[in-house]
Protein backbone atom coordinates (compact mmCIF):
# COMPACT_ATOMS: atom_id res chain seq x y z
CA UNK A 1 0.00 0.00 0.00
CA UNK A 2 1.70 3.01 -1.03
CA UNK A 3 1.19 6.36 0.89
CA UNK A 4 0.06 9.61 -1.52
CA UNK A 5 2.34 12.88 -0.68
CA UNK A 6 -1.43 14.19 0.62
CA UNK A 7 -1.28 11.96 3.07
CA UNK A 8 2.27 12.26 4.29
CA UNK A 9 1.51 16.05 4.83
CA UNK A 10 -1.67 14.92 6.57
CA UNK A 11 0.10 12.57 9.29
CA UNK A 12 3.14 15.57 9.68
CA UNK A 13 0.02 17.58 10.56
CA UNK A 14 -1.24 15.39 13.24
CA UNK A 15 2.03 14.94 14.49
CA UNK A 16 2.93 18.39 14.34
CA UNK A 17 5.24 18.54 12.63
CA UNK A 18 6.74 20.80 9.99
CA UNK A 19 9.21 19.79 7.00
CA UNK A 20 10.05 21.70 3.57
CA UNK A 21 8.80 20.65 0.86
CA UNK A 22 12.14 18.76 -0.32
CA UNK A 23 12.19 16.86 2.82
CA UNK A 24 8.81 15.50 2.54
CA UNK A 25 9.74 14.11 -1.19
CA UNK A 26 12.38 12.25 0.56
CA UNK A 27 10.43 11.58 3.51
CA UNK A 28 7.04 10.28 1.45
CA UNK A 29 9.58 7.63 -0.49
CA UNK A 30 11.61 6.66 2.41
CA UNK A 31 7.94 5.73 4.57
CA UNK A 32 7.00 3.99 1.22
CA UNK A 33 10.27 1.57 1.36
CA UNK A 34 9.35 1.12 4.99
CA UNK A 35 5.87 0.44 4.57
CA UNK A 36 6.42 -1.43 1.57
CA UNK A 37 8.65 -4.06 3.89
CA UNK A 38 5.59 -3.91 6.82
CA UNK A 39 3.07 -5.13 4.26
CA UNK A 40 4.90 -8.38 4.55
CA UNK A 41 2.28 -8.87 7.50
CA UNK A 42 -0.25 -9.13 4.99
CA UNK A 43 0.91 -12.75 4.62
CA UNK A 44 -0.11 -13.96 7.88
CA UNK A 45 -3.81 -14.98 8.73
CA UNK A 46 -4.69 -12.90 11.68
CA UNK A 47 -8.06 -12.64 11.82
CA UNK A 48 -8.53 -15.29 14.72
CA UNK A 49 -5.56 -14.06 17.25
CA UNK A 50 -6.15 -12.13 20.10
CA UNK A 51 -3.45 -8.30 19.93
CA UNK A 52 -1.26 -8.18 22.62
CA UNK A 53 -0.49 -5.21 23.71
CA UNK A 54 1.33 -6.07 27.00
CA UNK A 55 4.64 -6.91 27.49
CA UNK A 56 3.82 -9.31 30.52
CA UNK A 57 0.67 -10.17 31.91
CA UNK A 58 0.71 -8.04 34.53
CA UNK A 59 -2.83 -6.51 35.65
CA UNK A 60 -5.14 -4.88 38.06
CA UNK A 61 -1.48 -3.12 39.17
CA UNK A 62 -3.96 -1.06 41.91
CA UNK A 63 -2.31 1.04 44.67
CA UNK A 64 -3.50 2.07 47.94
CA UNK A 65 -5.90 5.18 47.45
CA UNK A 66 -3.52 7.37 50.06
CA UNK A 67 -2.61 10.75 49.70
CA UNK A 68 1.09 11.22 49.95
CA UNK A 69 3.20 14.63 49.33
CA UNK A 70 3.73 15.24 44.91
CA UNK A 71 6.57 17.38 43.33
CA UNK A 72 5.81 21.19 44.61
CA UNK A 73 4.99 23.49 41.80
CA UNK A 74 8.21 25.26 41.86
CA UNK A 75 9.51 21.92 41.35
CA UNK A 76 7.17 21.45 38.65
CA UNK A 77 7.89 24.72 37.22
CA UNK A 78 12.15 24.44 36.85
CA UNK A 79 12.40 23.42 33.34
CA UNK A 80 9.65 25.60 32.18
CA UNK A 81 10.54 27.56 29.25
CA UNK A 82 8.57 30.22 30.38
CA UNK A 83 5.90 30.45 33.86
CA UNK A 84 4.07 32.76 35.56
CA UNK A 85 2.97 33.04 39.18
CA UNK A 86 2.42 29.27 39.49
CA UNK A 87 1.74 28.75 35.90
CA UNK A 88 3.30 27.45 32.21
CA UNK A 89 2.69 30.40 30.11
CA UNK A 90 2.27 29.73 26.79
CA UNK A 91 1.59 31.67 23.57
CA UNK A 92 -2.17 32.62 22.98
CA UNK A 93 -4.07 29.26 21.59
CA UNK A 94 -6.96 31.16 19.48
CA UNK A 95 -4.86 33.74 16.82
CA UNK B 1 49.77 -1.10 41.74
CA UNK B 2 47.95 -3.01 39.30
CA UNK B 3 45.75 -1.04 36.84
CA UNK B 4 42.44 0.05 38.24
CA UNK B 5 40.51 0.56 35.17
CA UNK B 6 41.53 -2.97 34.15
CA UNK B 7 39.55 -4.65 36.88
CA UNK B 8 35.81 -6.21 36.49
CA UNK B 9 33.00 -4.63 38.41
CA UNK B 10 32.89 -7.69 40.55
CA UNK B 11 36.76 -6.91 41.32
CA UNK B 12 36.87 -3.49 41.94
CA UNK B 13 33.67 -4.01 44.56
CA UNK B 14 35.75 -7.02 46.21
CA UNK B 15 39.27 -4.90 46.84
CA UNK B 16 36.88 -2.08 47.96
CA UNK B 17 35.40 -4.78 50.67
CA UNK B 18 38.61 -6.22 51.69
CA UNK B 19 40.05 -2.39 52.04
CA UNK B 20 43.27 -2.95 49.45
CA UNK B 21 41.76 0.17 47.45
CA UNK B 22 39.55 2.66 48.70
CA UNK B 23 36.39 4.07 46.70
CA UNK B 24 37.94 6.97 46.23
CA UNK B 25 40.88 5.43 44.30
CA UNK B 26 38.47 3.69 42.27
CA UNK B 27 36.94 6.48 40.97
CA UNK B 28 39.69 8.46 40.52
CA UNK B 29 40.73 6.04 38.53
CA UNK B 30 37.73 6.35 36.07
CA UNK B 31 37.63 9.96 36.31
CA UNK B 32 41.69 9.96 35.15
CA UNK B 33 41.15 7.46 32.68
CA UNK B 34 37.76 9.55 31.42
CA UNK B 35 40.18 12.45 31.29
CA UNK B 36 42.93 10.94 28.86
CA UNK B 37 40.61 8.78 27.02
CA UNK B 38 37.23 10.02 26.33
CA UNK B 39 37.95 12.67 24.08
CA UNK B 40 38.90 10.48 21.54
CA UNK B 41 35.98 8.25 22.07
CA UNK B 42 33.24 10.37 23.02
CA UNK B 43 31.53 7.96 25.04
CA UNK B 44 30.30 10.36 27.68
CA UNK B 45 27.25 13.26 27.40
CA UNK B 46 28.37 14.19 31.00
CA UNK B 47 31.12 13.31 33.98
CA UNK B 48 29.71 13.64 37.64
CA UNK B 49 33.26 14.52 39.23
CA UNK B 50 32.67 16.22 41.96
CA UNK B 51 29.25 14.49 42.86
CA UNK B 52 31.11 11.19 42.49
CA UNK B 53 34.29 11.98 43.99
CA UNK B 54 32.11 13.03 47.28
CA UNK B 55 29.88 9.77 47.16
CA UNK B 56 33.06 7.86 46.83
CA UNK B 57 34.59 9.37 49.84
CA UNK B 58 31.57 9.20 51.63
CA UNK B 59 31.62 5.09 50.92
CA UNK B 60 35.31 5.29 52.36
CA UNK B 61 34.35 6.80 55.42
CA UNK B 62 31.32 4.53 56.15
CA UNK B 63 33.42 1.58 55.84
CA UNK B 64 35.98 3.22 57.89
CA UNK B 65 33.33 3.48 60.66
CA UNK B 66 32.58 -0.37 59.97
CA UNK B 67 29.44 -0.24 58.64
CA UNK B 68 27.94 -1.43 55.19
CA UNK B 69 27.75 0.77 52.20
CA UNK B 70 26.00 -2.13 50.54
CA UNK B 71 26.09 -4.42 47.88
CA UNK B 72 28.00 -2.07 45.42
CA UNK B 73 29.59 0.05 47.62
CA UNK B 74 32.05 2.18 45.60
CA UNK B 75 31.54 0.60 41.95
CA UNK B 76 31.98 3.46 39.58
CA UNK B 77 28.70 2.78 36.69
CA UNK B 78 27.86 5.15 34.13
CA UNK B 79 24.31 5.90 33.15
CA UNK B 80 22.75 6.18 29.77
CA UNK B 81 21.45 9.29 29.45
CA UNK B 82 17.68 8.66 28.75
CA UNK B 83 17.68 7.57 32.88
CA UNK B 84 17.03 10.37 34.70
CA UNK B 85 19.24 11.81 37.46
CA UNK B 86 18.14 14.37 39.41
CA UNK B 87 19.44 17.86 39.47
CA UNK B 88 21.84 16.86 35.96
CA UNK B 89 20.62 17.34 32.57
CA UNK B 90 19.11 13.97 30.96
CA UNK B 91 18.80 14.74 27.42
CA UNK B 92 18.44 11.64 25.49
CA UNK B 93 20.54 12.36 22.91
CA UNK B 94 18.38 15.32 21.75
CA UNK B 95 18.56 18.70 21.14
CA UNK B 96 15.22 19.07 22.62
CA UNK B 97 16.20 18.02 25.97
CA UNK B 98 19.37 19.63 26.06
CA UNK B 99 18.68 21.75 29.30
CA UNK B 100 16.30 19.51 30.68
CA UNK B 101 17.01 18.71 34.45
CA UNK B 102 15.07 16.24 35.87
CA UNK B 103 13.73 16.97 39.86
CA UNK B 104 13.63 13.12 40.22
CA UNK B 105 16.09 9.93 40.32
CA UNK B 106 14.91 6.65 38.59
CA UNK B 107 14.01 4.14 40.54
CA UNK B 108 17.04 1.97 39.59
CA UNK B 109 19.19 5.51 40.61
CA UNK B 110 17.64 5.54 43.71
CA UNK B 111 18.15 1.31 44.19
CA UNK B 112 21.78 1.66 42.90
CA UNK B 113 22.69 4.57 44.91
CA UNK B 114 21.05 2.68 47.83
CA UNK B 115 23.48 0.01 47.18
CA UNK B 116 26.75 2.42 47.50
CA UNK B 117 26.96 2.74 43.83
CA UNK B 118 29.15 5.82 42.52
CA UNK B 119 27.63 7.61 39.21
CA UNK B 120 30.37 9.07 37.11
CA UNK B 121 28.40 9.77 34.37
CA UNK B 122 25.81 10.01 31.71
CA UNK B 123 26.36 8.51 28.31
CA UNK B 124 25.90 9.19 24.37
CA UNK B 125 23.15 7.32 22.86
CA UNK B 126 20.86 7.80 19.90
CA UNK B 127 17.97 10.23 20.30
CA UNK B 128 15.07 9.05 22.00
CA UNK B 129 17.03 5.57 21.83
CA UNK B 130 16.35 5.00 18.01
CA UNK B 131 19.26 3.92 16.28
CA UNK B 132 21.67 1.09 16.32
CA UNK B 133 24.63 2.83 15.78
CA UNK B 134 24.63 5.61 18.29
CA UNK B 135 25.16 7.72 15.35
CA UNK B 136 21.88 9.42 15.50
CA UNK B 137 22.72 11.37 18.97
CA UNK B 138 22.39 15.03 18.38
CA UNK B 139 25.62 15.30 20.43
CA UNK B 140 28.68 13.52 19.77
CA UNK B 141 29.96 10.90 17.46
CA UNK B 142 30.81 7.81 19.57
CA UNK B 143 33.51 5.37 18.50
CA UNK B 144 33.58 1.80 19.17
CA UNK B 145 36.81 1.25 21.07
CA UNK B 146 37.69 -1.60 18.48
CA UNK B 147 38.14 0.06 15.74
CA UNK B 148 37.74 4.01 15.91
CA UNK B 149 36.34 4.31 12.70
CA UNK B 150 33.57 2.07 13.34
CA UNK B 151 29.93 2.12 15.88
CA UNK B 152 30.01 1.23 19.22
CA UNK B 153 26.19 0.65 18.23
CA UNK B 154 23.55 1.32 19.76
CA UNK B 155 21.29 2.96 21.20
CA UNK B 156 23.80 2.21 24.18
CA UNK B 157 26.81 3.21 21.98
CA UNK B 158 28.24 5.16 25.19
CA UNK B 159 27.46 2.64 27.81
CA UNK B 160 28.94 0.09 25.66
CA UNK B 161 32.08 1.83 24.84
CA UNK B 162 32.92 3.56 28.26
CA UNK B 163 33.02 -0.45 29.54
CA UNK B 164 35.20 -1.71 26.77
CA UNK B 165 37.50 1.20 26.90
CA UNK B 166 37.71 0.33 30.87
CA UNK B 167 36.87 4.15 31.13
CA UNK B 168 34.29 2.76 34.15
CA UNK B 169 33.70 -1.14 34.68
CA UNK B 170 30.19 -1.44 34.70
CA UNK B 171 27.14 1.27 32.59
CA UNK B 172 23.45 1.06 32.67
CA UNK B 173 21.27 1.15 28.83
CA UNK B 174 17.96 0.53 28.37
CA UNK B 175 16.54 -2.15 25.33
CA UNK B 176 13.45 -1.60 23.09
CA UNK B 177 14.81 -4.04 20.35
CA UNK B 178 18.21 -4.30 21.01
CA UNK B 179 20.05 -0.99 22.53
CA UNK B 180 21.79 -3.26 25.15
CA UNK B 181 22.39 -6.62 23.18
CA UNK B 182 24.27 -5.18 20.16
CA UNK B 183 26.25 -2.22 21.20
CA UNK B 184 27.30 -4.83 23.65
CA UNK B 185 28.24 -7.71 20.72
CA UNK B 186 29.80 -4.84 19.26
CA UNK B 187 32.12 -3.85 21.74
CA UNK B 188 32.84 -7.43 22.76
CA UNK B 189 31.06 -7.20 26.24
CA UNK B 190 28.02 -9.12 28.11
CA UNK B 191 24.81 -7.31 28.22
CA UNK B 192 21.35 -8.31 29.31
CA UNK B 193 17.73 -7.26 28.63
CA UNK B 194 15.79 -8.75 31.04
CA UNK B 195 12.17 -9.76 31.16
CA UNK B 196 9.55 -7.38 30.93
CA UNK B 197 8.80 -5.87 34.13
CA UNK B 198 11.68 -7.07 36.13
CA UNK B 199 12.82 -4.17 36.65
CA UNK B 200 11.15 -0.33 36.71
CA UNK B 201 11.07 1.76 34.18
CA UNK B 202 9.82 4.96 36.08
CA UNK B 203 12.20 7.63 35.17
CA UNK B 204 13.35 5.98 32.08
CA UNK B 205 12.02 8.56 29.51
CA UNK B 206 9.78 6.61 27.31
CA UNK B 207 10.14 5.46 24.09
CA UNK B 208 7.94 2.35 23.10
CA UNK B 209 6.06 1.31 26.99
CA UNK B 210 5.81 -1.95 26.24
CA UNK B 211 9.00 -3.09 25.04
CA UNK B 212 11.80 -0.80 26.92
CA UNK B 213 13.90 -2.16 29.62
CA UNK B 214 16.56 -0.98 31.57
CA UNK B 215 19.39 -3.42 31.91
CA UNK B 216 23.34 -3.71 32.60
CA UNK B 217 26.68 -3.48 30.66
CA UNK B 218 29.13 -4.97 32.71
CA UNK B 219 33.11 -6.85 32.00
CA UNK B 220 32.09 -10.01 32.83
CA UNK B 221 28.45 -11.67 33.78
CA UNK B 222 28.74 -11.73 37.21
CA UNK B 223 28.91 -7.65 36.59
CA UNK B 224 25.87 -8.01 35.71
CA UNK B 225 24.00 -10.49 38.28
CA UNK B 226 25.41 -8.36 40.97
CA UNK B 227 23.68 -4.96 39.28
CA UNK B 228 20.39 -6.87 38.43
CA UNK B 229 20.09 -8.07 42.19
CA UNK B 230 19.61 -4.82 43.31
CA UNK B 231 17.62 -3.12 40.42
CA UNK B 232 15.39 -6.10 39.85
CA UNK B 233 12.07 -6.18 41.75
CA UNK B 234 8.41 -4.41 41.43
CA UNK B 235 8.41 -1.20 42.12
CA UNK B 236 4.70 1.15 42.86
CA UNK B 237 6.11 3.68 40.84
CA UNK B 238 5.88 1.38 37.70
CA UNK B 239 2.79 -0.29 37.34
CA UNK B 240 3.86 -2.52 34.40
CA UNK B 241 6.73 -4.01 37.06
CA UNK B 242 6.13 -7.13 37.95
CA UNK B 243 5.53 -8.39 41.84
CA UNK B 244 7.25 -12.11 40.51
CA UNK B 245 10.20 -12.59 43.06
CA UNK B 246 14.23 -11.58 42.79
CA UNK B 247 15.62 -14.72 42.78
CA UNK B 248 19.65 -14.74 43.95
CA UNK B 249 21.50 -14.34 41.20
CA UNK B 250 24.71 -14.40 42.46
CA UNK B 251 24.56 -16.97 44.60
CA UNK B 252 23.14 -19.23 41.15
CA UNK B 253 25.70 -18.07 39.02
CA UNK B 254 27.89 -21.58 39.63
CA UNK B 255 25.57 -24.33 38.85
CA UNK B 256 26.65 -24.51 35.50
CA UNK B 257 24.72 -25.92 32.52
CA UNK B 258 24.84 -29.61 32.64
CA UNK B 259 21.75 -31.03 31.86
CA UNK B 260 20.45 -27.81 30.19
CA UNK B 261 18.62 -28.38 27.01
CA UNK B 262 19.26 -25.63 24.75
CA UNK B 263 17.42 -24.88 20.83
CA UNK B 264 19.15 -23.19 18.22
CA UNK B 265 15.99 -21.79 16.01
CA UNK B 266 17.05 -22.55 12.06
CA UNK B 267 14.85 -19.45 11.24
CA UNK B 268 18.51 -17.47 13.06
CA UNK B 269 20.86 -19.42 10.88
CA UNK B 270 19.95 -18.17 7.51
CA UNK B 271 21.20 -19.30 4.05
CA UNK B 272 23.18 -15.66 3.86
CA UNK B 273 24.09 -15.33 7.45
CA UNK B 274 27.84 -14.04 7.62
CA UNK B 275 30.32 -16.97 8.05
CA UNK B 276 32.41 -15.84 10.84
CA UNK B 277 29.49 -15.26 12.58
CA UNK B 278 27.99 -18.68 12.23
CA UNK B 279 30.77 -20.43 12.40
CA UNK B 280 31.68 -18.63 16.17
CA UNK B 281 27.78 -19.28 17.14
CA UNK B 282 28.11 -23.02 16.44
CA UNK B 283 31.62 -23.30 18.23
CA UNK B 284 30.27 -22.18 21.40
CA UNK B 285 27.06 -24.39 21.06
CA UNK B 286 29.81 -27.11 20.67
CA UNK B 287 31.62 -25.59 23.78
CA UNK B 288 28.36 -25.75 25.58
CA UNK B 289 27.54 -29.61 24.67
CA UNK B 290 31.52 -29.81 26.16
CA UNK B 291 30.01 -28.46 29.51
CA UNK B 292 27.17 -30.96 29.69
CA UNK B 293 24.25 -29.28 27.83
CA UNK B 294 22.17 -30.47 25.58
CA UNK B 295 21.98 -29.14 21.46
CA UNK B 296 18.63 -29.20 19.25
CA UNK B 297 17.15 -27.54 16.77
CA UNK B 298 13.87 -25.94 16.92
CA UNK B 299 11.77 -23.56 15.35
CA UNK B 300 10.60 -19.94 15.77
CA UNK B 301 8.31 -20.15 13.03
CA UNK B 302 7.04 -16.03 13.12
CA UNK B 303 10.63 -14.81 13.09
CA UNK B 304 10.14 -13.48 9.56
CA UNK B 305 7.54 -11.45 11.15
CA UNK B 306 9.86 -9.96 13.77
CA UNK B 307 10.88 -6.16 11.56
CA UNK B 308 7.66 -5.36 10.47
CA UNK B 309 5.53 -6.28 13.58
CA UNK B 310 8.47 -4.26 15.65
CA UNK B 311 8.48 -1.30 13.39
CA UNK B 312 5.02 -0.90 13.66
CA UNK B 313 4.54 -1.29 17.27
CA UNK B 314 7.79 0.86 18.39
CA UNK B 315 7.47 3.67 16.31
CA UNK B 316 3.47 3.88 17.18
CA UNK B 317 4.11 3.82 20.72
CA UNK B 318 6.96 6.14 20.24
CA UNK B 319 4.88 8.58 18.09
CA UNK B 320 2.26 8.52 21.13
CA UNK B 321 5.28 8.97 23.71
CA UNK B 322 7.12 11.37 21.98
CA UNK B 323 3.72 13.99 21.74
CA UNK B 324 5.07 15.44 24.87
CA UNK B 325 7.56 17.06 23.74
CA UNK B 326 5.78 20.44 22.88
CA UNK B 327 7.88 23.24 24.15
CA UNK B 328 5.00 24.18 26.56
CA UNK B 329 6.34 22.33 29.99
CA UNK B 330 9.73 21.54 29.79
CA UNK B 331 12.54 21.16 26.55
CA UNK B 332 13.18 22.89 23.90
CA UNK B 333 10.75 25.91 23.25
CA UNK B 334 10.90 28.06 19.86
CA UNK B 335 11.00 31.73 20.52
CA UNK B 336 9.43 33.07 17.93
CA UNK B 337 6.05 31.29 17.79
CA UNK B 338 3.08 33.49 18.03
CA UNK B 339 0.57 30.80 18.33
CA UNK B 340 0.04 27.69 20.30
CA UNK B 341 0.02 25.54 17.20
CA UNK B 342 2.99 27.23 16.12
CA UNK B 343 5.04 27.17 19.40
CA UNK B 344 4.38 23.03 18.99
CA UNK B 345 5.33 22.45 15.62
CA UNK B 346 8.25 24.42 15.76
CA UNK B 347 9.70 23.76 18.76
CA UNK B 348 9.23 19.58 17.74
CA UNK B 349 10.25 19.95 14.71
CA UNK B 350 13.67 22.43 15.16
CA UNK B 351 14.31 20.07 17.90
CA UNK B 352 13.93 16.64 16.90
CA UNK B 353 16.57 15.07 14.53
CA UNK B 354 15.49 13.49 11.39
CA UNK B 355 15.77 9.15 12.58
CA UNK B 356 13.27 10.50 15.46
CA UNK B 357 10.97 12.31 13.24
CA UNK B 358 10.53 9.51 10.74
CA UNK B 359 9.72 7.42 13.37
CA UNK B 360 7.53 9.70 14.62
CA UNK B 361 5.85 10.10 11.05
CA UNK B 362 5.81 6.26 10.48
CA UNK B 363 3.93 5.70 13.87
CA UNK B 364 1.51 8.41 13.53
CA UNK B 365 0.64 6.73 10.32
CA UNK B 366 -0.27 3.02 11.63
CA UNK B 367 -2.16 4.77 14.48
CA UNK B 368 -4.72 6.44 12.14
CA UNK B 369 -7.66 6.31 10.73
CA UNK B 370 -8.27 4.00 8.16
CA UNK B 371 -4.67 2.58 8.59
CA UNK B 372 -4.88 1.13 12.02
CA UNK B 373 -6.89 -2.15 11.70
CA UNK B 374 -4.24 -2.59 8.52
CA UNK B 375 -1.21 -2.10 10.25
CA UNK B 376 -1.30 -1.57 14.41
CA UNK B 377 -3.61 -4.22 14.90
CA UNK B 378 -2.30 -6.49 12.45
CA UNK B 379 1.18 -6.34 14.40
CA UNK B 380 -0.34 -6.61 17.52
CA UNK B 381 -2.21 -10.26 16.69
CA UNK B 382 1.70 -10.72 15.39
CA UNK B 383 3.55 -10.13 18.27
CA UNK B 384 0.91 -12.57 19.82
CA UNK B 385 1.98 -15.80 17.37
CA UNK B 386 5.99 -14.41 17.69
CA UNK B 387 5.03 -14.94 21.98
CA UNK B 388 3.28 -18.27 20.97
CA UNK B 389 6.49 -19.20 19.45
CA UNK B 390 8.23 -18.94 22.46
CA UNK B 391 6.06 -20.34 25.19
CA UNK B 392 6.13 -23.19 22.97
CA UNK B 393 9.82 -23.75 22.28
CA UNK B 394 10.47 -23.31 26.23
CA UNK B 395 8.08 -26.06 27.07
CA UNK B 396 10.74 -28.65 25.03
CA UNK B 397 13.76 -26.48 26.22
CA UNK B 398 15.17 -24.43 28.83
CA UNK B 399 16.96 -21.73 26.29
CA UNK B 400 17.38 -20.34 23.01
CA UNK B 401 21.03 -19.35 21.47
CA UNK B 402 21.27 -17.31 18.71
CA UNK B 403 23.62 -14.84 16.88
CA UNK B 404 23.00 -11.59 18.96
CA UNK B 405 23.46 -9.37 15.14
CA UNK B 406 23.77 -10.15 11.71
CA UNK B 407 27.26 -8.77 10.80
CA UNK B 408 30.02 -7.29 13.30
CA UNK B 409 30.23 -3.65 14.14
CA UNK B 410 29.57 -1.28 11.13
CA UNK B 411 31.55 1.62 9.41
CA UNK B 412 30.51 4.65 10.34
CA UNK B 413 28.02 6.31 7.53
CA UNK B 414 27.41 2.63 5.92
CA UNK B 415 23.53 2.25 7.26
CA UNK B 416 22.56 5.98 7.20
CA UNK B 417 21.85 6.05 3.62
CA UNK B 418 18.86 3.50 3.73
CA UNK B 419 16.58 3.49 7.38
CA UNK B 420 15.91 0.08 5.96
CA UNK B 421 18.95 -1.01 6.29
CA UNK B 422 19.59 0.20 9.67
CA UNK B 423 16.38 -1.34 11.19
CA UNK B 424 17.42 -4.77 9.46
CA UNK B 425 20.32 -4.75 12.13
CA UNK B 426 17.41 -5.62 14.93
CA UNK B 427 16.68 -8.78 13.02
CA UNK B 428 17.72 -11.24 15.97
CA UNK B 429 16.85 -8.79 18.96
CA UNK B 430 13.18 -7.33 18.49
CA UNK B 431 11.86 -10.22 19.05
CA UNK B 432 12.44 -10.48 22.72
CA UNK B 433 11.57 -7.32 23.54
CA UNK B 434 7.79 -8.16 22.11
CA UNK B 435 8.10 -11.46 23.26
CA UNK B 436 8.80 -10.01 26.66
CA UNK B 437 11.72 -12.41 27.24
CA UNK B 438 15.41 -12.34 28.81
CA UNK B 439 18.20 -12.47 26.79
CA UNK B 440 21.79 -12.02 27.23
CA UNK B 441 24.31 -11.30 24.29
CA UNK B 442 28.03 -12.58 25.57
CA UNK B 443 31.24 -12.02 23.32
CA UNK B 444 32.12 -15.48 21.71
CA UNK B 445 34.94 -14.57 19.38
CA UNK B 446 36.56 -12.24 16.77
CA UNK B 447 35.65 -11.95 13.02
CA UNK B 448 39.35 -12.33 10.79
CA UNK B 449 39.44 -7.81 11.05
CA UNK B 450 39.45 -8.65 15.10
CA UNK B 451 35.52 -7.24 15.36
CA UNK B 452 33.75 -8.94 18.41
CA UNK B 453 31.10 -11.25 17.71
CA UNK B 454 28.17 -11.73 19.73
CA UNK B 455 26.39 -14.78 20.92
CA UNK B 456 22.45 -14.48 22.10
CA UNK B 457 21.28 -16.69 25.18
CA UNK B 458 17.55 -16.21 25.62
CA UNK B 459 15.42 -17.79 28.25
CA UNK B 460 11.48 -18.12 29.21
CA UNK B 461 10.17 -15.06 31.39
CA UNK B 462 11.75 -14.48 34.35
CA UNK B 463 14.55 -16.89 33.47
CA UNK B 464 17.22 -14.66 34.06
CA UNK B 465 19.06 -17.27 36.63
CA UNK B 466 19.20 -19.73 33.74
CA UNK B 467 20.10 -17.58 30.91
CA UNK B 468 22.87 -15.64 33.51
CA UNK B 469 24.30 -19.21 34.69
CA UNK B 470 24.57 -20.50 31.26
CA UNK B 471 26.83 -16.61 30.60
CA UNK B 472 28.90 -17.34 33.21
CA UNK B 473 29.65 -20.74 32.14
CA UNK B 474 30.41 -20.48 28.68
CA UNK B 475 32.00 -16.53 29.80
CA UNK B 476 34.32 -19.35 31.88
CA UNK B 477 34.94 -21.82 28.74
CA UNK B 478 35.33 -19.50 26.11
CA UNK B 479 37.77 -16.81 28.23
CA UNK B 480 37.31 -14.16 26.10
CA UNK B 481 38.60 -11.20 28.22
CA UNK B 482 42.06 -12.95 28.26
CA UNK B 483 42.13 -14.06 24.84
CA UNK B 484 41.14 -10.30 23.38
CA UNK B 485 40.95 -6.97 24.35
CA UNK B 486 40.08 -3.47 22.22
CA UNK B 487 43.98 -2.03 20.75
CA UNK B 488 42.24 0.79 18.86
CA UNK B 489 42.95 3.55 21.78
CA UNK B 490 46.35 1.97 22.48
CA UNK B 491 47.65 3.90 19.36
Amino acid sequence: MAIEIQTVRHIADLACLEFSEEEIQVLSRQLNEVLVYIGKLSELDIRAIEPTSHGTEVSHAFREDRVVPSIPASEALANAPESREGHFTVPKVIG
Amino acid sequence: MEDLHCLTGTEILSRIRSRQISATEATRSCLDRIDSVDPRLQAFRAVLREEAVARAEAVDQTLSRGADPGPLAGLPLAVKDVICLAGHPTTCGSRILRDFVPRFDATVIDRLRGAGAVFVGKTNMDEFAMGSSTENSGYERTRNPWDLERVPGGSSGGSAAAVAADLVPVSLGSDTGGSIRQPAAFCGLPGLKTTYGRVSRFGLVAFASSLDQIGPIGKCVEDLARLLAVIAGQDPRDSTSSPAPVPDYVGMLDRGIAGLRIGVPKEYFPTGLDAEIGTAVRRSLDRMTGLGASVEEISLPHTGYTIPTYYILATAEASSNLARYDGARYGRRDPGARELGEMYRRSRSGGFGAEVKRRIMLGTFVLSSGYYDAYYLKAQKARTLLKQDFDRAFREVDLIVTPTTPTAAFRFGEKTDDPLEMYLSDIFTATMNLAGVPALSLPCGVTRQGLPIGLQIVGPPFGEADVLRAGAALESDLGFRSLHRPRALER
